[in-house]
């Protein structure tokens, strides 16, 4: 089948505004979109610029907007998309690097802030610390976290404020609030719980539609809630 | 720009996150990554890390250790081997304390299950032996390792590609990197580099590997003249998800998937009759390869069934979650009501840069190279000898890639720096300016598929002298085809075009050490099958193969694998 596209294109390098190319493309049904990106480059333009790695939803490097929707190009089919020209775009909000290609560094700096690493109570044992396996299955969801910022691009309140610290930062921050082993319950809590962090938060869903890996990420964004109110006034 | 750091690790996967966190606090050390980071291809290590822990049974490191060389077809340097399993639980343990989210048992200790070649009192059963986080494995402790990195301050490079090592009277001296969202080139300058860039699936057409698995730093020091060691040993693993090559973990057939041809027969059956379905990936891939050659693939057509509709729903749920996503997304297929499409695909090398068990890259004369190390998928210690076992791997990343760290941060007093070169990266820029200076040419994309398509065809699971000689023509006629390769995009943001021209060379140069060295086996041994020399034969080929490049020619030599506890047997499971 042959498919048709329409990809956003922009070099700020050389270049003021962006603007749209379109490309058709011989494909197979069960091919990945990312594979009808390869051969638009390989066969028919090289200059295009986007970022793959892994090609099965793994590494999270190819999170760009598809046909309006954030998703990872190595996770769509071409079949889902007959008879549809796919319009790709960089995934909104991230300053664009180059055509599909944005900066991540800002996005990586607020997930580190959450102190993403264990920080155990004291020493630690000889062989591992005991944890209950239910403890362990409450960080089961967030763990299949990637980092592709699909959640990130696809937030209605991005928009807005820029300032949020955005869904995957709070991922990052129940993931280590909800690890029994963790000793900075409180501290976690109170590194989220102001107007910017999970208060800003509006339930829209869409970052948990977006996940390629199907953490319920507006879930937990709300137990984060919960739990800091019971912390008590700010 | 010239930086400067005492050391610089190329590859931020495991085992160059592991190494620089050992040096970090005791010398000034910097990664260069060609992806981000969190993108490298050790998080998509799905069924776990081996370790002789003993939580669900009894176990002990001597069996680990056996199990791995006799695993390895007997080319196990068993010196080597016997490190990897002594220091496995520790290593384990380390992990659990920086955070890694392993499954638990009830009693709260890290959870452990059954992987291929993983066996209790030397080969008697199948013991639990890999430590896990559901099937994301890699991915989870790839991620602990790089926030603990980003927590001490190391400083990362994202995104910048190396291009060429630089010496200075033998010593590594430093290296040029290319900074792929502005299209600068760099000089690293410093006294030790640590090569950790994984391995070269991409050789091959079919491959569980990411597009980013080139082996530029397995080529470089193979141009620069160092020889590379066992070239000859490519791990297909025997389920791949047809025609993608996405893996399919062998945790799926520890849960009790079981393979089938076209006839519906479970033909593991009559090429394992003890262990069946479990047999080591080698053995199962040719088992696979032959249904296929003799008309019982699935339709007549190159693939068998991986059948897991007998597991129920919720197992596959529980414990193979992201492999049932996988099939759904790919495949359309409900793993719980209709069997996988699957055929080997190109996983694992096991051969690489020679290195001692500190990680010090070593040459011909088995002489240490000063200032030049390696670790992880890159290297060879030989570990792994002639077939890798499952689990073995993740472990090898952070057991060799901390001892790698050890010694380089031992030798920051000791090693002096080398001066810089003057013009650090002229060779390379002209190199580039070349490749997009012209205006004709064939495009990198169909060399490298006719590449992989001849690397699949006459290299892969069987190989002979004839489809050997062929490859090598093949290999031949597109090195020479390579000047001609022409770039579109000249521009200087982020131009994979570019380097993708400049991946093909080392493509090109490792393809031609493997099959040199496949052609000097005439033996069949683990992964390395030739259908001429169909017999493993200790008299002749119980040796590593070294090849490397000397004046233009390639020469194959051979060094002698370290014998300890475990006398050669036959390999029967």
């Amino acid at each position: 089948m042959e498919m048709q596209f329409r990809i956003f294109r922009h070099d700020p390098q050389v270049e003021a505004k962006p603007h749209y190319r379109s490309y058709k493309v011989k494909a197979d049904p069960r091919d990945r979109i990312l594979d009808c990106l390869n051969r638009i480059r390989w066969e028919q333009d090289g200059t295009l610029s986007y970022r793959m790695s892994c090609g099965h939803g793994v590494c999270g490097s190819d999170g760009m907007r598809i046909n309006g929707v954030c998703g990872l190009a190595c996770q769509q089919l071409v079949k889902d998309y007959e008879g549809q020209e796919v319009l790709l775009e960089p995934l909104p909000f991230f300053p664009v690097v180059k055509d599909l290609v944005v900066e991540m560094e800002g996005f990586l700096k607020r997930i580190g802030e959450q102190r993403p690493h264990l920080m155990a109570r004291g020493d630690p044992p000889e062989k591992e610390r005991l944890q209950d396996p239910r403890d362990r299955r409450k960080v089961d969801d967030v763990i299949r976290c990637i980092l592709c910022a699909c959640c990130t691009g696809a937030c209605p309140v991005m928009t807005r404020n820029g300032d949020y610290v955005g869904p995957a930062a709070l991922v990052w921050a129940y993931r280590y609030i909800c690890d029994s082993r963790d000793s900075l319950y409180r501290e976690r809590l109170k590194n989220i719980d102001f107007a910017n962090g999970v208060w800003s938060c509006e339930n829209f869903f869409d970052c948990t539609r977006a996940c390629p890996k199907k953490i319920p990420v507006t879930r937990c964004i709300n137990t984060l809630k919960r739990e800091a109110e019971k912390l008590g006034p700010r | 720009m010239v930086f400067k750091h005492d050391v610089v690790i190329v590859g931020a996967g495991l085992a160059g996150l592991r190494a620089a966190l050992e040096v970090t606090g005791k010398g000034d050390v910097a990664l260069i990554s060609k992806v981000y980071p969190t993108r490298s291809h050790s998080g998509a290590a799905q069924g776990g890390i081996a370790a002789a822990l003993g939580n669900e049974e009894p176990d002990s490191w001597e069996w680990h250790m056996y199990d791995t060389v006799k695993g390895g077809d007997y080319l196990t340097d068993q010196n080597v081997a016997e490190i990897l399993a002594r220091d496995a639980p520790r290593a384990v343990y380390e992990l659990e304390h920086m955070g890694v989210p392993f499954n638990r048992m009830n009693n709260g200790k890290i959870a452990q299950r059954a992987f291929g070649g993983h066996t209790r009192n030397f080969g008697e059963a199948a013991v639990k032996r890999a430590c896990y986080a559901a099937d994301r494995s890699g991915r989870v402790i790839m991620d602990t390792l790089y926030f603990e990195a980003v927590r001490k301050g190391i400083r990362i490079y994202p995104e910048f590609q190396m291009l060429d090592l630089v010496f200075r009277d033998g010593q590594a001296a430093g290296l040029i990197a290319y900074e792929t969202a502005t299209g600068r080139l760099h000089f690293f300058h410093c006294r030790m580099i640590l090569l950790a860039t994984g391995g070269y699936g991409k050789v091959f057409k079919t491959s569980s590997n990411a597009f980013a698995s080139t082996g530029d730093g397995v080529y470089l020091p193979y141009r620069a003249g160092l020889p590379l060691e066992d070239m000859e040993f490519v791990q297909f693993h025997p389920t791949g998800i047809h025609r993608l090559g996405v893996l399919i973990s062998e945790a799926a057939r520890g849960e009790g998937g079981i393979l089938r041809n076209s006839q519906g027969e479970r033909f593991m059956e009559r090429h394992a009759p003890t262990i069946k379905d479990l047999a080591p990936r080698d053995m199962v891939s040719r088992a696979i390869a032959m249904e296929i050659r003799e008309g019982r693939g699935i339709g007549g057509q190159d693939y068998v069934h991986l059948d897991l509709t007998h597991l129920g729903e919720k197992k596959l749920e529980e414990r193979l979650s992201d492999i049932s996503s996988f099939v759904r997304i790919y495949l359309g297929v409900d793993p719980a009501r209709e069997p996988v499409p699957i055929a080997p695909t190109c996983h694992y090398m096991m051969g690489g840069i020679p290195t001692s068990t500190e990680g010090e890259v070593l040459d011909l004369q088995g002489e240490r190279v000063p200032g030049l190390y390696a670790a992880g998928e890159c290297s060879c210690l030989s570990l792994h000898g002639a077939n890798r076992l499952g689990c073995n791997s993740l472990l090898d990343l952070v057991v060799f890639g901390r001892r790698a760290g050890q010694k380089m941060a031992g030798e920051l007093a000791r090693l002096p720096w080398q001066e810089a070169p003057e013009r650090p990266g002229e060779e390379t820029a002209r190199r580039i300016a070349r490749l997009k200076e012209k205006g004709t040419g064939e495009k990198t994309g169909v060399l490298r598929a006719e590449l992989q398509e001849a690397m699949t065809l006459h290299c892969s699971v069987f190989r002979t002298e004839e489809s050997l000689q062929k490859a090598l023509a093949c290999i031949g006629e597109l090195q020479e085809r390579y000047p001609r390769v022409r770039v579109d995009h000249k521009g200087d943001r982020f131009n994979t075009d570019l380097l993708e021209a400049l991946e093909l060379e080392c493509l090109l140069g490792l393809a031609e050490a493997m099959v040199h060295s496949a052609l000097a086996r005439r033996e069949s041994r683990g992964a390395h099958s030739r259908e001429d020399h169909m017999e493993r034969d200790d008299d002749r080929f119980l040796r590593h193969t070294l090849v490397c490049r000397r004046g233009g020619r390639v020469r194959v030599d051979h060094k002698p694998v370290t014998v300890t506890r475990f006398q050669p047997r036959a390999r029967t499971y």
